[in-house]
């Protein structure tokens, strides 16, 4: 039912749709979310990324964040892949795909999937800035943005729509 | 001894990816972080709570008096940046 994969190879969103709903009866909704690279961060233009993660507790921290959305919403299926390594501007980064009998649980589970995600599994963007010219500026670790930690304490409010009478 | 796996800006910054500290166990989160300021004295911001999580056999430890044993795997890294 879930698919939880860490790798350096791109992905076909075609194919991970297909794989959501291929045989698949009972679910009338699919919701999926693709993070990409982009060129703007803070001001500055970026020419690469590098996503370095800590292997094994990677992919237990996500089997944890589907496991708890799975008590949270009754889902059909899971798929998630984060990429690790080099990736270029526009590159895909991570692929979140849910689906469900309806599409309320599939909206919420892959949202809140995905800010979970963003502070409670072990993944580091390091960017490469670079100058008008293309010229290579400096490296940076990417910080924390303090709008991803209220995207994940706005979960602890039980005043979500899925717990309302 | 306790060895700590370090990961992205923190491992930059003390130069290597795993560190082994002259700590017996069983020791504290809280002591073995005091270990590494120590040694460390320049990046001591970094590794202060808060700056630098630690996990437990792969697990997020928010607890500074939980007990690391001798053979746990000890990871220390900077708040997560992943999606």
């Amino acid at each position: 039912m879930d698919d939880i994969r860490v790798q350096r190879d791109d992905f076909s969103v075609a194919d991970e749709y297909q794989q959501l709903c291929q045989d698949n009866r009972d679910d009338g909704a699919v919701v999926f979310f693709v993070g990409r690279v982009r060129e703007q961060n803070q001001g500055d233009t970026i020419s690469r990324l590098f996503l370095e993660h800590y292997p094994g507790m990677t992919e237990r921290a996500l089997a944890d964040i589907v496991a708890a959305a799975r008590k949270r919403w009754s889902l059909g299926r899971v798929r998630l892949i984060h990429r690790i390594g080099a990736l270029d501007i526009e590159d895909q980064i991570i692929f979140i795909g849910v689906s469900s009998g309806h599409r309320q649980n599939a909206f919420d589970a892959a949202a809140y999937i995905m800010d979970f995600l963003k502070s409670q599994a072990p993944f580091w963007k390091k960017e490469i800035l670079i100058g008008p010219t293309g010229e290579t500026l400096s490296e940076r670790w990417v910080d924390t943005r303090s709008s991803d930690t209220q995207a994940r304490q706005k979960w602890d409010n039980p005043a979500t729509p899925d717990s309302l009478p | 001894m306790i060895q700590v796996l370090l990961f992205a800006r923190l491992r930059d910054q003390l130069g290597t990816g795993a560190i082994n500290l002259t700590l017996a166990a069983p020791t504290t989160v809280q002591a073995m972080r005091l270990a590494l300021q120590q040694q460390f004295t320049e990046h001591a911001d970094s590794l202060a709570a808060g700056q630098a999580l630690v996990a437990i056999n792969q697990s997020l430890c928010n607890d500074e008096t939980m007990v690391i044993n001798s053979g746990d795997e000890v990871a220390l890294f900077p708040p997560m940046t992943g999606g």
